[in-house]
């Protein structure tokens, strides 16, 4: 019985060489891959970050030029928003957990998955076409008819977003079914991690957000090639359908990137209080509520942009929904604390950071609901900081503790704990330098995507640019203490952080290639600390 | 010092401020409360609630309170019910121009604004209005969308091509306040600022008397150095020498110029009249053909004086 020998050791050791990983159909080596990638791009479009935001010192030309200020932060934004945040969470830490969570061998579909994998490196290596291709400078909205120039660095990132959607949406598919068909006896929906009720909220926004995605920028396309007059009002098309198209997906995407992130907060928050999360099924079911609300809400980007105000009425009443699970989250995690045995590890401390910017990033974006205030607020500094609170402060901040939280079982080893905490620090202080001065400078009326400001702003732009080398020391301090574990022999123990979820109580670190030796039973919820022992 | 600036909110200048920084103001301390309700007691739990021993254990696994649950979903959505009905009727004003509002036509193209006064028949890159006096702007764009952003006056809107978008405002005192571009429109986008300037009716008067006849008392060039400014040149065109997003002007009368496609072509009348009506014809090497048309903007008189300031920009 080789074969049973063989499935009995280490997914890192089944078997070798670079031909191995890439023709792998194991989630957990895919999982891998997707973060190794994710990493690097989460790296490029930093640097872009960090280069502009030196720019920006003084109020006018430092080192960019200002059509090279303009490429960077078109790429900042494109290479974060489809590169890093949209396919980040689910990529990496889902492919990798999502069936060791749930006690199942694999994906429902393991070879879909590698093909997802494979859209994704398509889209990237389209995305470097367009790098090399000119100066792409249409910001990662693409707004008509601005994007219509047939500037080809453009269109070459229009054909690589478009890829990149399938990719989000095949994940989304073999989520959805393996969620509801692969789950181990015992498994029932209430007994499933809220990280899994996050990633199945996402996966569904995934299959009917995108391919509105990709119908527009197949329209996109035609419009620059064939001139026919859908988004370019030279030719009678309309530039606000754009929009409406455009944030149709865009807006759900929001939380395509930020519920993910919820998943992993609830994770980390109950581990690490050895407590059961507070109302798990009011959580799991404001995952599901913001899903729905958020195919509701897409006008409110749209307030200044020409549409009805009897639209924006609406779009602004129906954004003030998107707070109520928002805030039920909050303060469910809050109470989680409450007499709980809390221990500060490198993860939780990622995590309460996640309860501290999403709060801010929350209470920011309920503003911009309030039509009358949206108007001056709109297009500011206000809404670049809003939008990093949720993204970069609740998803990137969430997948980095994941990424610390999951390290064990991904790679049989410990970091070092005292330098994750010290990084995890360096990263909260400079994220808050680098954007909460963007929240008064927004307020104050600095518009975004400015190469040139008043001097007035200049206090806020340089906190902010102190912040962001803050930031970056912080996120490489924690990169090197990751690697560094790598030099290490394994130590990791089965279940280092005492978890109750499957991959931590079943699973061998690291774990077999189909995961489990036998298939577990699942007999508790995932949080039910009380009860020790399997 | 104004005392109507805040840490938060520039001055105000419009009838809208008020009401808009109210909603701001009223909302900021229900954030912070909030805001600090959460943050101390994350802090007072994790710390009073640290694990001291490996093996300890939770206190209480408390995994429901319907009370606590019923609090905290009713209490925000009372709240944000009262902030969408604030921010309705604040926006709803915002949109409806009162019947007596004086109107300007507004034009964004790459990178500049334009006022046109249809009913005093005059024109300027700045716009001037009394103070008190309802305005209603009717904005349309040459190219692509832009936004036109009066942070003192609380308003801004898009200015998008082929179709017409309108804002409204009462400007409530005297001063020159920035306008932003604030959707992003290329190179130049954040240079494309200008300002309006609020003045007493009887200065509005005069201006409009000044303004109806800009080439009177002025040589050719000098009103061509106007219309430089006036017309949009400026953004792309320097006057001391230095390369813009097209060339300087300085020096460049009676030299002949390469082009583009090989040529080379002397500046004078000719090429100068042309290249305004037809820019993207003979480009001059080294630049981009982004130039907007003039063909129909521009009278002849117009083009004779920017002629003549081209001519002294020795």
């Amino acid at each position: 019985m080789t074969a049973h020998v063989h499935d009995n050791i280490n997914y890192l050791k089944t078997s070798k060489g670079l031909k191995s990983w890439l023709t792998t159909v194991d989630h957990k080596r895919i999982g891998l891959m997707y973060l190794a990638s994710i990493l690097v791009f989460f790296i490029t479009g930093g640097l872009y970050a960090l280069l502009f935001r030196l720019e920006l010192w003084t109020p006018n030309k430092d080192f960019l030029s200002v059509d090279q200020y303009n490429n960077f932060f078109t790429m900042h934004g494109v290479i974060m928003v489809f590169l890093v945040v949209v396919p980040g969470i689910p990529g990496a830490l889902g492919n990798f957990v999502l069936p060791l969570q749930i006690g199942a061998k694999d994906l429902a579909f393991p070879k879909l998955n590698l093909t997802s994998l494979y859209l994704y490196w398509l889209g990237a290596i389209l995305a470097v076409i367009s790098l090399l291709a000119g100066h792409a400078d249409s910001g990662w909205t693409f707004y008509a008819p601005y994007s219509l120039s047939k500037n080809p660095a453009v269109m070459w990132m229009l054909t690589a977003a478009f890829l990149l959607g399938f990719s989000s949406i095949l994940t989304g598919l073999n989520f959805i079914v393996t969620i509801h068909k692969m789950r181990a006896p015992g498994m029932t929906w209430f007994r499933m991690p809220l990280f899994i009720w996050a990633l199945y909220a996402t996966a569904i926004m995934q299959v009917f957000a995108t391919p509105v995605l990709g119908i527009t920028l197949i329209l996109m396309l035609v419009e620059n090639f064939f001139h026919i007059g859908i988004f370019d009002p030279a030719l009678g098309g309309d530039p606000i359908l754009m929009q409406h198209f455009f944030w149709f997906y865009s807006h759900p995407a929001v939380y395509i990137i930020v519920v993910p992130a919820f998943g992993i907060a609830s994770e980390l928050i109950a581990t690490f209080s050895k407590k059961e999360i507070f109302g798990y099924k009011f959580i799991a079911f404001s995952s599901v509520a913001i899903t729905v609300i958020g195919f509701l809400v897409w006008g409110h980007h749209m307030f200044v942009a020409g549409q009805s105000e009897v639209a924006d009425t609406i779009f602004s009443f129906l954004t003030f929904f998107t707070a109520i699970p928002s805030a039920i989250k909050v303060f469910n995690w809050t109470t989680t604390l409450y007499k709980g045995s809390i221990e500060l590890r490198t993860p939780m401390l990622y995590g309460l950071q996640v309860l501290f910017n999403f709060t801010i990033g929350g209470l920011t974006g309920i503003i911009l609901a309030i039509l009358s205030v949206d108007i001056h607020l709109h297009d500011t500094y206000f809404v670049v900081s809003h939008f990093h609170y949720v993204a970069m402060g609740t998803t990137m901040i969430a997948f980095i503790g994941g990424i610390h939280y999951w390290w064990p079982k991904m790679t049989g080893r410990m970091y070092n704990e005292v330098v994750g905490k010290f990084a995890s620090l360096l990263v909260f202080v400079g994220f808050n330098t680098v954007f909460f001065p963007q929240l008064i400078m927004g307020s104050q009326g600095s518009p975004r995507r400015y190469y040139h400001y008043l001097p007035d702003f200049q206090i806020f732009h340089q906190i902010s640019t102190i912040g962001i080398i803050i930031l970056a020391v912080g996120l490489f301090t924690a990169l090197i203490n990751l690697l560094m574990s790598l030099r290490r022999a394994p130590d990791a123990p089965q279940n280092p952080w005492g978890a109750r979820t499957l991959e931590w109580e079943f699973a061998e670190t690291p774990p077999v290639l189909f995961n489990f030796k036998e298939t577990p039973v699942v007999t508790h919820g995932p949080y039910e600390f009380a009860k020790e022992g399997a | 010092m104004d005392t109507t600036k805040s840490v938060w909110l520039p001055e105000q200048a419009s009838t809208f401020a008020n009401s808009v920084d109210w909603a701001f103001n009223l909302y900021l301390w229900i954030s912070v409360a909030f805001f600090a309700i959460i943050v101390v007691l994350i802090a007072y739990f994790v710390v009073k609630y640290a694990r001291k021993r490996p093996d300890q254990l939770a206190t209480a696994q408390i995994v429901h309170n319907t009370f606590l649950e019923t609090t905290w979903t009713a209490i925000p959505l009372i709240i944000v019910m009262a902030l969408f009905v604030v921010g309705m009727k604040g926006y709803w004003n915002m949109r409806v121009a009162p019947s007596n509002a004086m109107q300007v036509d507004v034009t964004g193209r790459k990178w500049a604004w334009s006022f046109d006064y249809p009913k005093e028949g005059v024109s300027t890159d700045t716009l001037v209005v009394p103070v008190h006096q309802p305005v209603r702007l009717r904005m349309t764009s040459t190219d692509v969308i832009h936004s036109f952003f009066i942070p003192a006056f609380r308003t801004k809107a898009d200015v998008i091509p082929g179709r017409y978008h309108s804002l409204w405002f009462e400007a409530t005192k005297t001063g020159v306040f920035q306008v932003f571009c604030t959707q992003y429109c290329g190179t130049n986008h954040s240079y494309m600022w200008t300002a309006v300037k609020v003045v007493t009716p009887d200065e509005f008067q005069a201006w409009v008397a000044a303004a109806a006849d800009p080439s009177k008392g002025k040589t050719p060039a000098e009103f061509g150095e106007i219309l430089y400014s006036q017309k949009g040149c400026v953004a792309c065109h320097t006057v001391d020498g230095s390369t813009g997003i097209g060339p300087t002007w300085k020096g460049i009368w009676g030299i002949s110029v390469p082009l583009e496609d090989g040529r080379s072509v002397t500046v004078d009348e000719a090429y100068v009249k042309k290249s305004m009506n037809e820019p993207a014809t003979d480009v001059v090497k080294g630049f981009q053909p982004i130039m907007p048309p003039f063909q129909g903007v521009l009278s002849d008189k117009e083009e004779d004086a920017l002629v003549a300031y081209i001519q002294s920009l020795k």
